[in-house]
């Protein structure tokens, strides 16, 4: 088993960042995971701090954008095992549209989505998934927009493999972490955590009390049965792997990445530069 | 609107001599060029889908094919059916820098050009056209083309059968048809456009005696094409944008080429998506850029400012188009300077190129990556749209030495003494890259120690802000001076940057032609930051500085003044987004002398 080390960190006691952070250890300690082989990216906010607190490689972007680079990175070189954490405000508000549009690039990547359903960073503002009705101190009459739902989305935009799980079901978040990594494509696990500091809607036992995890009965690879379990999010809250299936992926339909061989070791033939020059002659 | 024109040999020599009435300037205009130089201008005009694109690039082909040296410009509106299109092509016996306004030919494919185009045409011109307009006018050529190309069976074959009686009228013969043809048309296709070129050829009659020339063995090239060639020469392996006008022609090369130079092109989702994937990829080792213009670099400018703090080689390139917002979607103008110079929030180093010709496309690109990944920069190639659809003929390239080499001995590094952001002493640290090594690679948008760690630390900040201009500092040293043009003694010294370079160094030849004084001109690739040496010396000489540009305020005469406190005598602005010519140029500063 391989060796990870994690940092102090900045986050608030008590958030469910840490969880999260140490799941995510065990989980590439369990896969045997070289560190050095591991690339992992965040954007801005609480959780895009996380590639900062662990022994990997780390790439800490711009707010909203961690997914277009760790793609590129993937597509650079595909040795890399890229894992994006970033919080809902990064992933679903900020980078909207790298999320809808990274799910039909499917390049081999991880992304947990660390969603609190507030924004911690900035001290407690609505969020792309707040409930509504939500009071703070911009929505001082309640949020009212309807939240984003991230599982229905990415399965409806063509995801291979969507799940849900929740900071305070570790094991189960461990396994989650685990599948994700190893799916070839894009993985996307939204991962339910209280905020103590701001969110006092969302805490550890409105989720503790709601949250189940899906058994074998649940058929991961029907996509009707998944839709509409992705729409379950009042009373009870389903977790697990939603809804998976084999697609291929960025590099596998790529004809100069399918080869195997990373892009970044590929040596063009100079022959090619004549080649060029003489179709301008 | 006409005027007088007379063209004859002397002692060998030819001499052009024509007063025309300038209509912009409302100016009464003598020029008189002397010179050795044979170079006809001839304008195809038509609406957008006759396929006039198609007959200009054949008839471009088949001269450059014949010897002759070529500079074709395209002047397109925003829309893909009807509108007013058109293609100057100017060609001859001696190297060609830029478009003139002067016209030798006009080849109407609708009414609308000879009557926009007729005041350009030299008295003792021609227009070929169809017989189908009657517009009285002693220099028209009209020939029965529809109703030959209908014959034929083939409406189209039209600009074919124009292409024939072109060169016939210029006393050229028509050879290299099968490859050319061959190369732009559809195999079933070839054989009737052969037959339309060459009846033709048989229905017209010799106008022009061009002597023969040789030059085969030249490049005949785009901005856009040789800017990308350059890239995949400097070892290329990821570029991404989105589509915009008129940079897309740079991903459709790169993406016709990507699987023989193993490139890979992807098309992003936004501008912002695309710098960040360039970042990204850079970031991972690959040889990374991004393209598109004005509007699209506004979306990622904060993304220039990560490459800037997290030192992540980037070269972006901004083929500029007049602003702002949408602006004039197809046409030029060089208004992004003062932009792309100080875009994105914070202070950071990077170098701005402004691309002035085809061969500064291909080197200077080149270039611009090596650099960028050198000094762990950003890098802005500036182009603009006359630059990037505008087809020359130059000499080859040379191809020698041409990829980014990775430096092995940093791959040696051993595990864990490696700090990527370490305090050096040129303030360039070393750049590992991930995976490669027993390190860890870390890049931070955030202020960061030598370990690419957040923090806030006073003194780290200072360490860190001092180290990256400590790199721009060393790269000072390596921007290259304004190309000089003319002689060592003038009185007045033309200033300009990028793609008005063409026009400047025409316009300096022909000024020096006649007794209105003596002219030179300087004229900037490296823009930013701004090479000052040699701009000190030559203007310390000049009695009078002119600075020409294509945009509204003179953003490069300011950029001089705050760097150097030189003040320029007089601008020459244009911003109507079409390019200005030699000619223009030649007008303006003659109407000035003469006030």
């Amino acid at each position: 088993m391989s060796k990870i080390t994690t940092y102090e960190t900045a986050w608030c006691p008590g958030c469910g960042n840490f969880n999260i952070l140490d799941c995510l250890k065990t989980a590439l300690e369990e896969l045997n995971k070289d560190p050095y082989e591991v690339l992992m990216v965040g954007g801005i906010g609480q959780a895009a701090k996380l590639p900062q607190y662990i022994s990997t490689n780390s790439f800490c972007g711009l707010h909203g954008r961690a997914l277009p680079a760790a793609v590129a990175a993937k597509i650079a070189n595909e040795k890399l095992t890229v894992i994006v954490n970033s919080g809902e405000g990064d992933s679903y508000g900020e980078g909207g549209n790298h999320f809808l549009h990274n799910i039909r690039r499917n390049v081999d990547i991880t992304h947990f989505v660390h969603d609190n359903q507030i924004y911690g960073l900035t001290k407690g503002q609505a969020s792309p998934t707040s409930m509504v009705g939500m009071i703070t101190e911009v929505q001082i009459h309640g949020n009212a927009n309807i939240p984003l739902n991230p599982v229905l989305l990415a399965i409806a935009g063509g995801a291979g493999f969507v799940a849900r799980a929740f900071s305070g079901r570790q094991e189960h978040l461990i396994n989650i972490m685990k599948q994700a990594i190893e799916y070839e494509g894009y993985a996307i696990v939204d991962i339910l955590q209280p905020c103590v500091s701001f969110n006092k809607l969302n805490t550890f036992s409105f989720y503790s009390q709601r949250v189940y995890e899906l058994d074998s009965s649940y058929d991961c690879t029907d996509k009707t049965a998944a839709l509409l379990k992705a729409m379950e999010f009042e009373d009870k809250i389903p977790l697990g792997i939603l809804y998976k299936e084999n697609k291929s992926t960025f590099h596998q339909k790529n004809i100069i990445l399918k080869s195997g061989m990373p892009l970044i070791d590929l040596q063009y033939d100079p022959v090619i530069l004549d080649t060029i020059m003489n179709e301008f002659i | 609107m006409g005027g007088i024109c007379r063209i004859r040999f002397e002692g060998g020599l030819l001499t052009y001599q024509s007063r025309e009435i300038d209509k912009s300037l409302r100016y009464l205009i003598f020029i008189n060029y002397k010179g050795g130089i044979i170079i006809y201008n001839v304008l195809i005009g038509g609406t957008a889908g006759q396929g006039i694109e198609t007959m200009a690039t054949i008839l471009q082909k088949l001269l450059k094919d014949s010897g002759y040296h070529v500079f074709a410009v395209r002047d397109v509106m925003s829309r893909v059916r009807g509108g007013h299109n058109f293609t100057l092509l100017r060609f001859g016996i001696e190297a060609i820098q830029s478009h003139s306004d002067i016209l030798d030919g006009i080849i109407a494919f609708d009414e609308d050009t000879i009557k926009l185009h007729v005041a350009q045409l030299k008295q003792d011109g021609f227009i070929l056209c169809d017989t189908q307009w009657k517009i009285e006018d002693s220099r028209i050529i009209s020939l029965e083309m529809v109703s030959l190309a209908k014959q034929l069976g083939n409406i189209r074959t039209i600009g074919s059968i124009a292409i024939g009686a072109l060169l016939k009228i210029f006393g050229l013969k028509p050879l290299h048809m099968d490859e050319v043809l061959g190369k732009y048309l559809k195999e079933q296709y070839k054989e009737v456009n052969k037959k339309a070129l060459l009846q033709g050829y048989d229905m017209a009659v010799s106008k022009y005696e061009i002597p023969e020339h040789n030059d085969r063995d030249l490049l005949m090239i785009s901005g856009n094409q040789a800017l990308a060639f350059g890239a995949i020469a400097a070892g290329l392996k990821f570029y991404c944008a989105y589509p915009m006008s008129p940079s897309t022609s740079i991903m459709e090369f790169l993406a016709s080429k990507s699987d023989k130079a193993g490139i890979v092109v992807e098309q992003a989702e936004d501008e912002i998506a695309a710098i960040n994937m360039a970042i990204g990829a850079s970031f991972a080792g690959a040889v990374a850029m991004t393209g598109t213009s004005g509007g699209g670099f506004c979306l990622m400018v904060e993304a220039l400012g990560l490459s800037g703090i997290a030192e992540i080689p980037l070269v972006v390139v901004d083929v500029q188009r007049p602003g702002p917002a949408t602006g004039l979607p197809t046409r030029t103008e060089q208004s992004d300077l003062k932009f792309v110079i100080s875009a994105s929030h914070g202070e950071f180093p990077r170098m701005v190129i402004a691309i002035r010709n085809h061969k500064d496309a291909f080197y200077q690109t080149m270039r611009a990556l090596k650099l960028s990944k050198k000094y762990q920069i950003p890098i802005i190639l500036l182009s603009d749209q006359y630059l990037a659809d505008s087809v020359a003929t130059i000499e080859p390239y040379d191809l020698t030495d041409m990829a980014i080499q990775e430096d092995n001995e940093l791959l040696d590094s051993k595990e864990g003494n490696y700090l990527r952001y370490r305090i050096t002493q040129d303030g360039i640290s070393p750049l590992l890259i991930p995976g490669k090594t027993k390190n860890f690679v870390t890049a931070d948008s955030d202020e960061h120690d030598e370990r690419g760690w957040i923090t806030e630390d006073a003194e780290v900040r200072n360490a860190m802000m001092n180290k990256r201009f400590r790199k721009w500092d060393k790269l000072k040293n390596e921007v290259q001076e304004p190309e000089f043009v003319g002689e060592d003694s003038y009185d007045t010294l033309l200033l300009g940057w990028g793609s008005t370079y063409g026009p400047i160094v025409e316009s300096v030849n022909i000024l020096n032609q006649d007794s209105y004084g003596k002219y030179a001109a300087l004229i900037f690739g490296d823009i930013y930051p701004l090479p000052e040496k040699l701009l000190k010396e030559k203007v310390s000489n000049a009695k009078k500085i002119i600075n020409i540009e294509q945009n509204a305020t003179g953003q490069l005469a300011d950029l001089i003044r705050e760097r150097t406190g030189i003040v320029c005598t007089s601008n020459i602005l244009k911003y109507d987004g079409r390019q200005i010519s030699k000619d223009e140029i030649v007008n303006r500063i003659r109407k000035e002398v003469l006030e």
